[in-house]
C-alpha cells in the first residue's frame, strides 16, 4: 500500500517524523528547516501525534532538553539548519558521548558571516568528528526515506548513536516533488518500539549520567565510541535491505550510476547527484565514459568500499560543497584521497569545491569538470563556477 | 511539617562520601531540599563545583537518578526529563509520581544559565529549579559572576592599588528577574534556616509549574572563612539583610523572616576574608555606601510585602 504525494523536501520529513511518532520533539524554526518544525506543530495541535512538543527559545536548549528526554527513555527529535546547529555545537558533541540515539534532519545551509541562508555543507561537515552517524540525501523521498531508516540505525542495540539526515536546503527542503509514502501503520511496525537500557527515569534502579570522566577512563570512553561507529555500515545495510523489501526503493552506503565502465567519475553529496545523474546521461551519449558514486553515508565514512568501487576509474571528479579553510581540499577529498594512499590500483584525484551559499550548479558544469578531466593540466583543487 | 528528627530518618539522596569541601554549603543545601521531596526526585545538576565533586567516574554519590549535561542547560536539560516523563506517562510506561530538581550555581543560573532557564520558566515545566548561588565561579577557583556582590575580591575583579574594591558593580537580582516571569512559586532562602528553607521547597515541589528557589551557599574557600562557621555565615547574611528571606506566591510577596535587630553590614564583611580590603584607608567611603543599598534593597523588599 502506497500513499503518493506531492510535497517539500520540508514536509515529507515532517510527516516522516509524524509517522514515527516520537514521545518527545524540542525544536527551534530557523530557515530552511522552519516548515518542517511548522507542520510538525500543526501535527500536535491536530492530535495527530502523541508527540509531546518543546518549543525551546534557542537550539542550545533544543539539543539539550533532547538529550534529557533521550536518557529519560523516550524517543526524542529535532531539526535544525547551519548558525542552529552551530549554536547547539557542545551539545551535539554531548549527545553523542552520551551514546543517545536522537535523530536530527539538518537541512544544509551555508554557515555565517555573511549570513547566507542557501544550501552548503558546511554546517555538517563542521560536525563531522562529532560523533553523529550522517547520512545524505539526494531529494524529498529520500529525505522522507532516510528519516524512517534513521531511527532504526541509530536506536540498534549495537549503535545507540544520534544520526544527523541531510536534505540540502531550498534544493531539497523547499523544492515541491513527488513523494511516495509508507502508511503509518507500516512506518509504525517497522521503527518498533524504542527501549532505552538505563533510563533516567527509572527511579528504582537510579543511574547516573554525564559524570566527571578523567585521564582514567575518558579515553576508553572514547575508544568505545570509535567502535560503536565502526558497526554502524552494517546495520545500515540490513535497515536498508528491509526497508527495500518494504517499499522496493534500495539503498546502501553509496549508490553507483553507470560506473562499472567508467573511465572518468565524480562523487558527490545531496542534491546534486541528481543533476549530476543527467550530466552523465548526456556524457554517455557522447561518447564519454563517465559514471557518478552517489555518496550517502558520510559517517562513518565507508571508505575500503570507496575505494574498491572507484579503483578502476583513472580520473575522479570529488565535489565538496563545504571548504576546509587552510586544508588541502574539501573534506569529501581529503577523505577519499587517503583512502587511496598504499593502494596499488589508485585513480588521479581532483577536487572541485563548488555552490557555496547556494550558488547553482548546473547539467553544463558538471559536463566541463568532465571535459575537464581529460586535461593533464589542471590543479589538484579547483573552485567551480566562483569568479576569481 | 516534619519534625528535625523524622527528617533525620529520611533516607538520603546524595551520600557521604563525595568530594564537595568541608563545610560546603551547596551540599547542605542539596540534602536540605531533598530531604522535602516526598515523591521519588530525579535530579540535574549543571557543570559546577556540585556536578564535579558528587559524579567522578566511576563512582557516584547520587543515589536516585541523576544527569549532568553541560554547565548552560540544566534548565533545559530536566525540561526535557519532565516532558519525557509526561510523554511516557500519558502512554502508561511510567505510573509513579516523580519530581524533577535542577541544580545550578549562580554561574550556571544568573550568567551563562539564564537564557535556558527563562525559557523553561515561560513553557510552564513543573520543575524546580535550585540556584545554589555562593556568590562566584567556585569550581575554577573564584571568579567573578553577575551573582559576586559589590566590594568582594575575586580573582577576576581583585581588589588591587588602583581597583581598591574588587568587584565594583552590584549584584544581579536573580530572584526578581525570575519572578518577572510570573511562576506559581519563587522564593530566596538560606540552609542556616532550615525549616524556612524546607518548608519552601516542599511548597516548590507542591505547585503545578515552575518553581525557583535561590539559595544561598556559603563557601569557605572562597569566601575565605573557617570550614565550621558556614552554618554561621548563613545566619549573618540574612540577620545583615544582605540576604533576605522571602517567597513569591501566585505574585504574593512575603518576607519569611525578619530579624529582630538588624546587624550592620560591617559584621557580614568583617566574617570574611573576601571583604578584607574594604576595612582599608582607600575603601572607607564605600561601606557607607554599600550599607546604604542594602538598607535601601530591604525597605523595597518590606514595602513590595506590605
Amino acid at each position: 500500500m502506497s500513499n503518493i504525494q506531492a510535497l517539500t523536501g520540508d514536509s515529507s520529513v515532517a510527516q516522516a517524523m509524524r509517522q514515527i511518532n516520537p514521545d518527545v520533539v524540542a525544536a527551534y524554526p530557523i530557515t530552511p528547516q522552519t516548515e518542517i518544525v511548522q507542520d510538525f506543530a500543526s501535527f500536535v495541535s491536530d492530535g495527530m501525534v502523541d508527540t509531546e512538543m518543546i518549543t525551546v527559545e534557542s537550539e542550545h536548549s533544543a539539543m539539550s532538553a533532547c538529550v534529557g528526554a533521550c536518557a529519560s527513555g523516550a524517543r526524542v527529535m529535532t531539526a535544525t539548519s547551519a548558525n542552529g546547529l552551530a549554536l547547539m555545537w557542545e551539545i551535539v558533541y554531548i549527545a553523542a558521548s552520551t551514546r543517545l540515539p536522537i535523530v536530527m534532519p539538518l537541512v544544509n545551509r551555508a554557515l555565517s558571516a555573511p549570513i547566507n541562508i542557501h544550501c552548503d555543507h558546511s554546517d555538517s561537515m563542521g560536525a563531522r568528528d562529532s560523533g553523529w552517524i550522517q547520512i545524505h540525501s539526494e531529494n524529498a523521498q529520500e529525505a522522507y526515506d532516510n528519516t524512517i531508516q534513521a531511527v532504526r540505525i541509530g536506536e540498534h542495540a549495537d549503535i545507540r548513536l544520534p544520526v544527523m539526515v541531510n536534505l540540502d536546503g531550498f534544493i531539497i527542503s523547499h523544492g515541491m516533488e513527488r513523494v511516495e509514502m509508507l502508511d503509518d501503520a507500516a512506518v509504525t511496525k517497522f521503527i518498533g518500539e524504542f527501549s532505552q537500557p538505563h533510563p533516567l527515569l527509572d527511579v528504582d534502579n537510579p543511574v547516573t549520567y554525564g559524570p566527571l570522566d578523567l585521564y582514567d577512563y575518558y579515553f576508553e570512553h572514547k575508544r568505545q565510541q570509535v567502535e560503536a561507529m565502526s558497526r554502524v555500515s552494517k546495520v545500515v545495510l540490513a535497515v536498508a535491505e528491509e526497508f527495500g523489501k518494504l517499499t522496493g526503493r534500495k539503498y546502501g552506503l553509496f549508490e553507483k550510476y553507470k560506473l562499472d565502465d567508467a573511465e572518468l567519475a565524480m562523487v558527490a553529496l545531496g542534491s546534486t547527484n541528481g543533476t549530476a545523474e543527467v550530466a552523465i546521461d548526456e556524457l554517455r551519449n557522447e561518447g564519454v565514459k563517465a559514471g557518478l558514486l552517489k555518496l550517502r553515508m558520510f559517517r562513518p565514512f565507508p571508505v575500503m568500499e570507496i575505494v574498491e568501487a572507484l579503483s578502476a576509474v583513472k580520473t575522479l571528479a570529488v565535489f565538496d560543497r563545504a571548504i576546509s579553510f587552510g586544508s588541502f581540499g574539501g573534506p569529501l577529498f581529503t577523505e577519499i584521497r587517503s583512502g587511496y594512499f598504499g593502494e596499488e590500483k589508485a585513480p588521479d584525484i581532483i577536487n572541485y569545491i563548488y555552490g557555496l551559499g547556494g550558488r547553482d550548479i548546473n547539467v553544463s558544469d558538471i559536463k566541463n569538470v568532465f571535459h575537464n578531466l581529460a586535461d593533464g593540466k589542471r590543479k589538484p583543487v579547483n573552485y567551480l563556477g566562483v569568479r576569481e | 511539617m516534619a519534625s528535625l528528627k523524622e527528617l533525620s530518618k529520611k533516607e538520603e539522596c546524595l551520600s557521604s562520601g563525595h568530594r564537595l569541601c568541608a563545610g560546603c554549603g551547596a551540599s547542605i543545601v542539596a540534602r536540605q531540599i531533598l530531604m522535602a521531596s516526598d515523591n521519588p526526585v530525579v535530579v540535574g545538576a549543571s557543570t559546577g563545583c556540585f556536578e564535579v565533586a558528587t559524579t567522578i567516574y566511576p563512582f557516584t554519590a547520587w543515589k536516585v537518578p541523576y544527569i549532568h549535561n553541560a554547565f548552560e542547560n540544566v534548565a533545559a536539560t530536566i525540561s526535557g526529563a519532565e516532558t519525557a516523563y509526561r510523554a511516557l506517562k500519558k502512554k502508561g510506561k511510567i505510573t509513579k509520581d516523580i519530581n524533577f530538581i535542577a541544580f545550578g550555581g549562580d554561574g550556571g543560573t544568573y550568567d551563562i544559565g539564564i537564557q535556558s532557564l527563562s525559557g523553561v520558566l515561560e513553557r510552564g515545566h513543573k520543575m524546580v529549579y535550585v540556584c545554589y548561588d555562593n556568590q562566584a565561579y567556585m569550581n575554577t577557583g573564584i571568579q567573578r559572576s553577575g551573582a559576586t556582590p559589590c566590594g568582594a575580591t575575586t580573582t577576576t575583579a581583585p581588589a588591587g592599588k588602583k581597583i581598591t574594591l574588587g568587584k565594583t558593580q552590584s549584584r544581579k537580582d536573580l530572584t526578581a528577574i525570575v519572578a518577572a516571569h510570573h511562576i506559581p512559586y519563587v522564593a530566596q532562602a538560606s540552609p542556616s534556616y532550615w525549616n524556612d528553607l524546607i518548608k519552601k521547597a516542599k511548597k516548590a515541589f507542591a505547585v503545578d509549574g515552575p518553581a525557583f528557589l535561590n539559595v544561598l551557599a556559603p563557601c569557605p574557600r572562597g569566601w575565605r572563612y573557617s570550614p565550621e562557621d558556614t552554618i554561621g555565615i548563613g545566619k549573618l547574611a540574612v540577620q545583615t539583610c544582605v540576604w533576605p528571606l522571602y517567597e513569591i506566591v501566585d505574585g504574593k510577596m512575603e518576607v519569611t523572616y525578619k530579624p529582630r535587630e538588624k546587624k550592620p553590614v560591617t559584621d557580614w564583611f568583617k566574617s570574611q576574608g573576601r571583604f578584607k580590603h574594604l576595612f582599608s584607608e582607600e575603601n572607607k567611603e564605600h561601606l557607607g555606601k554599600l550599607q546604604e543599598e542594602i538598607d535601601k534593597n530591604w525597605e523595597n523588599l518590606l514595602k513590595s510585602s506590605e
